[in-house]
């Protein structure tokens, strides 16, 4: 059966279903395709689910610490694994359940099964069987495929002992020696999970700091912290090979003096970065190029073929589902002739990490803004000169702001600490709208609480902080 | 929802008036142009026109009410087609702040503006006394109604900041951002346009707004158009040699006491001693300070001089009443403070209206010379030019002198060109020889 639809778009993760919802709102007949389930990666097996797990660890981290708040609690504190996960589990279908929901309300029609370009505005959908269930018609098409987990040669996941991201959010035993390998977000929100959940972890990083796309400052923080909760860091180090035996695995460590040394974990976990889907999608008969394993795209995330789109991942880094949201948005406004859209700016795109300590970040780090050449005022303020951060019993973290010292741009922040994730949309909006460090310095931060340190920041990069 | 039929605002002043009485009944089907009620002040009586069609569903203020307010709904027009239903389901809105002059638009309150803005778009629509729609277009984010020149430039913290760095003129850049704000980008597009010296010609994305029609504006179309249209307009001009004038001036103005801070107590200019000027010669022929109506010709007995003066929203005119019988720096100093009320908007009624003479001065626009339209009910307009040096010869050598030419608009149903020439005469008189006017 051939269906006519205004715009098909094909993969229902954040960017998919974001923007199939705003073209239904733009008054087009949409259809949305999706072989697996509604909300992606993001949903599924990412953002929210791992956010569920992380609170497990973050109550238990309280629980271990409630004697210093002046709560007794008798007996042995443990978890039960199972009812972590489930209540993961719980969360993310309650969500999906919610995506079905506003597909519906939007009268957006979702095709289930795996979407395929076959030609000039024609997409078919197949089953698991590879038979076509329907073929759509539409002028437009939006490829939103995501991505995956990258694989090593020699390590891929076998569900027992070596795991990727999707087995370490469903684990059905607590390991005890944990080897991460890959320490951006991904990498160090596991290690600080188990870490936090009693097992001993190692997190691997080739690079000479582990988040390496963090500012230089904030991840020295964050290696810091992990060191002194006992988490092992290796940097400039390679995992080179790893041997499975009955039950645990030995791996080849190549540190950063090139001396190879051979440990034993019961866990790997490979966080070695993403690839996009842009494989068994029909890209083949068109013109969509692909490079370096991302559909290319322009500002308007148009591909070289006419009517032909590619939002979030498959697109290419960062690897965010609001980036992926946020390019969803636009490439629908730009298709329906929104007036007054301008391309997304990737320095606007904030990164949140929810390891323990949180790391929030937008904009350039000190470095970058120091390669592209500009002339800068850095402000810092320690969570140790905050009130609220003291009474919470929160005193470790930073706030640091960078400055164009000759415009007053804010060119970047980053901050680490209890609750940063949640403080950094500040600046985000901030600098969003261009405000200069007279805007930051004249708004009246709320008194007791965290984001007075934003405050703070931005008067210490000018000299004028109060509270240091 | 029905169509909301609001409080017009007779002048610009008006803040309440009176529903003198209702025209159209409920129930009664209303045309674009129909008139459907008459609103009083103290001074006039007005038509209110509709421009939407439909039914007058429901009069909420009944005829004879007085002190209703200016933008308070009146009566509830229901559509074609739509249910009486819809008259119950309205309900008023809150009661909005006052407008004041003195709320300065910001860019922070631009969105806000774009709603609140008095009189409301619908409002300026449901009621007017032209008929003419205009095409669809934006409303320009401005409650007054400004002129551009005198806009303020709407652009990011950044923008601003950069273009003080490099010297740009934001107000010749155009703005992409939220609500046409000038961003970065713009700035940095204009800032390389700038140096490769590279004449960019640049659409502007927002191809018209439209600029809301006040009360004053309308006003002022419609007193014009009639005036045009029905009042038979005829032209003389006239050059005075103001040499002597400037020379007069110049001794009262260096005459001045001053006060403590060495202030002195008047300035008086040019147009003052045209004021008197006029003033003097409609003293010595009453003939020109006069109306035309079907029955009879009205003259006035009072010399009250109207002038012109150009304020953000239109054209007002403030009279200095019995200026024959003012002294110079008397007319200067009430011309300045009526000029400074005008502008401001405060002017009273009977600051502004009757008058039986207009003056309208742009010379200092350096226009020589210009025909006004005539001023209804009044007979005569005084289009005032530049004072200019001129070669004239005079006793076979030739010489520079300062000239001012003047143009008089006469309604010929009133005045002849006879009186009308005399009268210029009489004023060139006075002009010229400028001691007779202390006489």
């Amino acid at each position: 059966m051939t269906e006519k639809h205004d715009i098909v778009i094909i993969g229902g993760g954040p960017g998919g279903y974001v923007a199939a919802i705003r073209a239904a709102q733009l008054g087009m007949n949409t259809a949305l395709v999706e072989r697996e389930h509604l909300g992606g990666i993001c949903l599924n097996w990412g953002c929210i689910p791992t956010k569920a797990l992380l609170r497990s660890a973050e109550i238990m981290h309280y629980v271990k610490d409630a004697e210093a708040f002046g709560i007794k609690i008798d007996g042995k504190i443990d978890f039960d694994l199972k009812t972590v996960v489930q209540r993961s589990r719980d969360v993310s279908a309650q969500l999906t359940r919610g995506i079905h929901g506003l597909m519906k309300k939007n009268k957006v029609k979702v095709y289930e099964g795996h979407g395929m370009l076959e030609g000039a505005g024609k997409v078919a959908v197949k089953d698991t069987d590879k038979q076509i269930i329907a073929t759509i018609e539409a002028k437009h098409i939006v490829i939103a495929t995501g991505a995956r987990a990258r694989i090593l040669p020699g390590m891929e996941p076998d569900g027992k002992m070596i795991w990727t991201y999707k087995e370490a959010m469903v684990p059905t035993r607590m390991p005890k020696k944990l080897l991460v390998l890959g320490s951006g977000a991904i990498g160090s929100e596991f290690a600080s999970f188990y870490h936090d959940m009693g097992a001993e972890v190692t997190l691997v990083e080739m690079q000479d700091r582990i988040l390496p796309v963090e500012d230089a400052e904030i991840s020295g923080f964050v290696q810091k912290k992990f060191g002194e909760q006992g988490i092992d860091i290796r940097t400039k180090t390679a995992l080179t090979k790893v041997e499975k035996g009955k039950s645990n695995l030995k791996a080849t460590l190549k540190g950063p003096d090139g001396k190879e040394t051979v440990e034993t974990f019961d866990t790997l976990i490979t966080a070695v970065g993403i690839v996009a889907n842009t494989e068994g999608i029909g890209l083949e008969g068109t013109k969509v190029k692909v490079e370096k394993g991302n559909i290319v795209t322009n500002e308007w995330c148009e591909t070289a073929e006419k009517g032909v789109y590619a939002i979030g991942d498959v697109a290419g880094a960062p690897w965010l589902a609001h980036k992926a949201s946020h390019e969803g948005v636009i490439c629908i406004e730009k298709i329906a002739g929104v007036k007054g859209l301008h391309p997304m700016k990737r320095e606007n795109i904030p990164g949140c990490t929810y390891c323990r300590p949180q790391v929030g970040s937008v904009g350039l780090t000190e470095a970058q803004a120091k390669e592209k050449g500009y002339d800068i005022k850095v402000g810092r303020f320690p969570f140790m000169g905050n009130g609220k951060a003291i009474a919470l019993g929160e005193p470790e973290g930073l706030v640091k702001t960078i400055f164009d010292a000759q415009t007053g741009e804010l060119l970047g922040a980053h901050m680490t600490g209890a609750e940063v994730t949640e403080l950094i949309q500040g600046y985000v909006i901030g600098k969003s709208m261009e405000a200069v460090e007279a805007d930051f310095m004249h708004t009246i931060f709320p008194h007791p609480t965290l984001s007075e340190m934003m405050h703070e920041s931005v008067l210490d990069a000018y000299g004028k902080a109060l509270h240091m | 929802m029905p169509i909301e039929l609001l409080m017009p605002a007779l002048s610009p002043t008006m803040t309440e008036g009176t529903l003198a009485r209702w025209i159209k009944k409920e129930g009664d089907t209303i045309a674009a142009g129909d008139v459907v009620a008459e609103i009083e002040t103290d001074k006039a009586t007005m038509e209110v026109e509709a421009v939407d069609e439909g039914t007058l569903g429901k009069i909420l203020v009944k005829d004879g009410s007085e002190n209703v307010a200016v933008n308070e709904v009146i009566a509830l027009i229901l559509e074609e087609g739509e249910d009486k239903k819809a008259l119950d389901e309205w309900k008023p809105k809150k009661k909005e702040a006052p407008k004041e002059a003195a709320s300065e638009d910001s860019d922070g309150s631009d969105d806000k503006g774009e709603k609140d803005a008095a009189p409301k778009p619908a409002a300026a629509s449901a009621i007017a006394q032209q008929a003419s729609k205009a095409p669809d277009a934006p409303l320009k984010q401005d409650k007054k109604g400004a002129a551009p020149s005198g806009e303020r430039v709407k652009a990011s913290p950044l923008a601003k900041r950069i273009a003080e760095e490099k010297h740009l003129d934001l107000s010749r850049v155009i703005g992409t951002g939220p609500h046409g704000r000038i961003i970065k980008d713009d700035v940095e597009e204009a800032l390389l346009a700038g140096n490769a010296g590279a004449s960019v010609v640049k659409r502007h994305p927002v191809e018209m707004v439209k600029v809301p029609n006040n009360s004053m504006r309308k006003t002022i179309a419609k007193r014009l158009l009639e005036s045009k249209q029905q009042v038979p307009h005829f032209y003389l001009t006239v050059e005075s040699q103001i040499d002597g004038l400037l020379k007069v001036r110049a001794q009262i103005n260096g005459a001045a006491p001053k006060d403590a801070e060495n202030k002195p107590a008047y300035k008086v200019s040019v147009n003052d001693m045209v004021i008197k000027a006029v003033a003097c010669a409609l003293r010595d022929k009453p003939e020109a300070n006069a109306s035309w109506y079907d029955d009879a010709i009205i003259q006035y007995n009072n010399v009250d001089v109207s002038v012109a003066v150009a304020t953000e929203g239109g054209l007002i005119t403030p009279i200095v009443r019995n200026a024959d019988q003012k002294s110079l720096a008397q007319i200067s100093t009430e011309m300045k403070t009526l000029a400074g009320k005008a502008r401001k908007g405060t002017l009273k009624p009977e600051e502004y209206q009757g008058g039986g003479f207009s003056i309208s001065n742009l010379g200092m626009y350096g226009i020589q010379e210009f025909g006004a339209i005539i001023n209804p009910p009044q007979a005569c307009i005084l289009a005032v030019g530049a004072g200019e040096e001129k070669v004239v010869r005079k006793e076979g050598e030739f010489a520079v002198v300062n000239v001012m030419k003047c143009t008089l608009s006469v309604d010929h149903r009133a005045v002849d060109g006879a009186l009308g020439a005399e009268f210029l005469q009489a004023f060139k008189h006075y002009i010229e020889n400028p001691v007779l006017m202390f006489v």
